[in-house]
């Protein structure tokens, strides 16, 4: 067993599924927040596990890990933004209540 | 049996025989316990500071892995900013700090099983591929250096996009949270 990458490829998927089933079943808004970065997160451990133990193994996969962080902060800059302004419009950061589009 | 038994005892001491996989089995219990942790716990901070136990035991994955420049940006943004903001969130937002018990019992059933599935599925794609391993990578003498030299040399026009994304959403970020003056 010297080929270590499939132990990292299914912490990421652990991460992935915990991260899927935070989002879909929490209700407060900003937990679902969390769970959307973990899922992220377990993309990102992937991009840095083929950059070392893929076929190929280059600094790219860092470098794509770095840009996805990036875009992981202005989602959750605007996210928590956004949340901001509904719970001061409605009072409520429960997303099952966020149902505007329904009625 | 038994030498089912003992294939599978040889391989576990030859996997704990390499310092590194002790320590990448230490982190992966560590982030899957703060994971789980944040499911299961009631209270939101908890939640939160359960996550961020996580995100920094990614940290560690990362310099494990040869990526210290990553590592540093994940403690930094993650492990700081991101559990900040968060906890800004809350106490801007939620009176009681309790999370309520699930009231849909059925759909969180259904999710849970829709999620083992899901993994199911991915155990499965792994352990089937047959990865092919490449050379040994190069990080370079200096971690950071070679990454500033590829960002800046090959990489230069996503690096200006996801500036001006960033700038973008801050200031975006900053005009919704900001009070409207009637």
């Amino acid at each position: 067993m010297d080929n270590i990458l499939p132990s990292y490829l299914i912490l990421g998927a652990i991460l992935f599924c915990i991260g899927l089933y935070g989002a879909l079943s929490k209700k407060n808004a900003i937990i679902v927040l969390l769970s959307i970065e973990l899922m992220l997160n377990a993309s990102n451990l992937n991009f840095v596990a083929f950059a070392k133990y893929g076929p190929a193994p280059a600094l790219s996969g860092q470098i794509f890990s770095l840009f996805t962080i990036t875009v992981a902060a202005a989602e959750a800059a605007v996210g928590v933004a956004i949340l901001l302004a509904l719970f001061r419009n409605r009072g409520t950061s429960d997303v099952v209540e966020m149902d505007h589009l329904k009625h | 049996m038994g030498a089912n038994l003992a294939v599978i005892w040889d391989n576990l001491t030859a996997f704990f025989s390499r310092g590194s996989n002790i320590v990448f089995t230490g982190l992966a219990v560590l982030i899957i316990s703060a994971a789980v942790l944040m499911i299961n716990y009631n209270k939101i901070v908890h939640m939160v500071l359960a996550m961020a136990v996580a995100f920094i035991g990614l940290g560690g994955l990362y310099v494990l892995l040869a990526a210290e420049f990553v590592a540093i940006v994940q403690i930094l943004i993650y492990g700081g900013a991101m559990t900040i903001l968060m906890i800004f969130g809350i106490m801007m937002t939620r009176h009681t700090n309790q999370e309520e018990q699930p009231r849909r019992p059925v759909f969180n059933a259904l999710l849970l099983v829709g999620v083992i599935v899901l993994f199911g599925l991915l155990f499965y794609a792994i352990q089937g591929t047959a990865f092919v391993t490449g050379p040994a990578l190069d990080p370079g003498a200096d971690n950071t250096a070679a990454i500033g030299e590829l960002v800046f040399n090959n990489h230069v026009i996503p690096f200006e996009l996801v500036s001006v994304l960033l700038t973008v959403a801050f200031i975006g970020a900053i005009v919704m949270a900001k009070r409207e003056e009637e």
